[in-house]
């Protein structure tokens, strides 16, 4: 089967049932409401800016990680995985195909939810400066999309790894939303690992460079430069997928 | 055609299947016969590539399923009516199928048809009968209009009629020439279905050999006999057959001999006979004592 094929099935698979729409409609509603409800209650003390329109795109890539992890443990809960194997057997070109589609969905939503919030800001609020002039706020809105593709693919991995939708949503949510920032409390070595976190990577590659009220800059204690951050970011998320295809490859499906 | 040699394959401490070997040919329906837990789905999805045997391989057409072109267009399976997602509609779920393996959406329509799910190709598989599940499932199946069909327990919890249809459906495949087998824990059932059976109990093969065949080797026919004079009846019988008695009503029950023959010797020696009635073992007594040493689970 060729690979153009296995991303039509993809496709197919993945829009023919609701949970991957209201996912996107939840990431798109919320982060973008939530960016109208900042910029309008900003002012002079707290002026709105670029960086600031962006401060709560986070929330959009936990909800698309949930469906990423969604598109591969239901298949495991339904056993449709065992049909998609019947159907393609070398099963890695077929899980492959549904990380590229997941991933493609997942960073066009990120780029709407960054210029979403970014163009809801400077409609609340058109006396801001909110021109995107910098290569530093080209990468805070535009290098959005690039960090949910990413994490959408981590989703899968971990979907693949544990099959089951609690547990896998569990893991991702436990691990973003509070391990990475727990880990920085504890003394001395805690900052020392947190730096190596990819939750931390990630937020640098989108932040470096765009101080505001909100993000006060993890520029200088990091290992990379934002591309370099964004580039371990990578290399972690696509690691964990090839170890968990070849995990699915040795498995009984 | 499919063929096993030495299928086996262990989960921890338990061996699932057991150095088991077989081939199905085409033309007819082969029924593959054994207690719950002997093993079956699990021989089944080691041909079709879902689990790894530990030793041993099974070939379809010659060939490993992980090395098949286009899969759906060679084996057609039906392992589990219920692999669908409550949320998609019977058509999606068919048309991603088609999609995969090139077949096309004329197809899905011509397959809906022909199990009888066209009006309902729109509706979600989740609010989907159990029956109406094992006809989507069948038009998975027959998507690529496949030459071998495997099908495990496809009639377990369907109505009578829905147990008629996809029985004369397996005829039909069979008769256009494809090799088709289809599990089950009935042997009642089996001997309706299937021309040529493999029993296995415990994983390992206990029979192949034809349904005929089978029910003539595993039934022993007996004689019931009622007489007023059953004590001397005894002794005249005691030479040349083995004679035990009901335990409900007090008949004999004579085996190795014919009717005919009791008869003449009671006539020869004047003792009344009130009934002398050929019985067929029945197929599940014979298929019991086969499998009884390799029942999984017992009653308490």
């Amino acid at each position: 089967m060729d690979q153009v094929t296995l991303l039509a099935v993809e496709r197919i698979k993945l829009f023919s049932t609701r949970s991957p729409w209201w996912c996107t409609a939840l990431a798109m509603v919320i982060t973008i409401g939530m960016a109208a409800v900042i910029a309008a209650n900003t002012d002079e003390r707290f002026p709105l800016s670029v960086p600031v329109s962006q401060g709560f795109t986070n929330f959009g890539m936990v909800v698309l990680m949930v469906m990423a992890a969604l598109a591969v443990t239901t298949e495991y809960r339904f056993g449709t995985i065992r049909s998609t194997f019947l159907a393609a057997p070398s099963r890695v070109r077929p899980l492959l195909a549904k990380t590229a589609v997941v991933a493609l969905l997942s960073g066009a939503v990120g780029e709407v939810i960054a210029f979403g919030s970014w163009g809801i800001g400077t409609l609340i609020r058109p006396e801001a400066d909110m021109a995107i002039n910098s290569a530093a706020e080209w990468r805070n809105v535009a290098g959005t999309g690039l960090v949910f593709a990413l994490a959408a693919v981590l989703a899968v991995a971990v979907g693949l790894l544990v099959r089951q939708t609690a547990a896998a949503v569990a893991v991702l949510l436990v691990y973003t939303l509070l391990l990475e920032n727990l880990v920085g409390i504890i003394p001395t070595v805690g900052p020392k690992v947190q730096r190596w976190l990819i939750g931390r990577n990630s937020d640098h590659f989108l932040t470096a460079g765009n101080q505001s009220f909100i993000t006060e800059g993890t520029g200088s204690d990091q290992p990379f430069g934002p591309w370099g951050s964004l580039a371990y970011y990578a290399a972690v998320c696509v690691g964990l997928l090839v170890v968990a295809l070849v995990v699915v490859k040795r498995r009984d499906a | 055609m499919i063929e096993a040699a030495g299928l086996t394959k262990h989960y921890g401490p338990t061996v699932a299947v057991d150095d088991l070997s077989f081939t199905v040919e085409a033309g007819r329906v082969t029924g593959f016969l054994g207690p719950n837990g002997a093993g079956k789905s699990t021989t089944m999805r080691m041909i079709l590539g879902l689990d790894t045997p530990n030793k041993g391989r099974a070939l379809i057409n010659g060939k490993r399923y992980a090395e098949l072109k286009r899969p759906l267009g060679t084996v057609g399976a039906l392992l589990d009516a219920k692999w669908v997602h409550p949320n998609r509609s019977a058509r999606s779920h068919l048309r991603w199928l088609a999609k995969s393996n090139h077949i096309s959406v004329g197809r899905v329509d011509e397959v809906l048809e022909m199990v009888g799910l066209t009006a309902v190709a729109k509706r979600n598989a989740g609010g989907f009968s159990l029956g109406m599940s094992q006809r989507l499932g069948l038009a998975g199946a027959l998507l690529g209009d496949p030459e071998v069909l495997l099908f495990d327990e496809p009639v377990n919890g369907l109505d009578p009629e829905g147990i008629v249809w996809i029985r004369q459906f397996m005829h039909r495949l069979a008769a256009d020439g494809r090799t088709v087998l289809v599990s089950s824990h009935l042997l009642s059932e089996m001997a309706q279905t299937a021309q040529e059976l493999i029993v296995i109990g415990k994983g390992k093969l206990i029979a192949q050999t034809s349904t005929e065949q089978f029910i003539k080797d595993a039934t022993e026919d007996n004689v019931r006999v009622r007489s007023p004079h059953a004590a001397k009846l005894q002794e005249l019988l005691a030479g040349s057959a083995t004679v035990t008695s009901d335990a409900i009503d007090g008949a004999l029950v004579v085996h190795g001999m014919d009717p005919a023959s009791i008869g003449e010797l009671a006539a020869a020696n004047g003792v009344v006979l009130h009934e002398l009635s050929p019985q067929r073992g029945s197929l599940e007594e014979a298929f019991m004592q086969l499998t009884k040493e390799s029942v999984e689970y017992h009653g308490a």
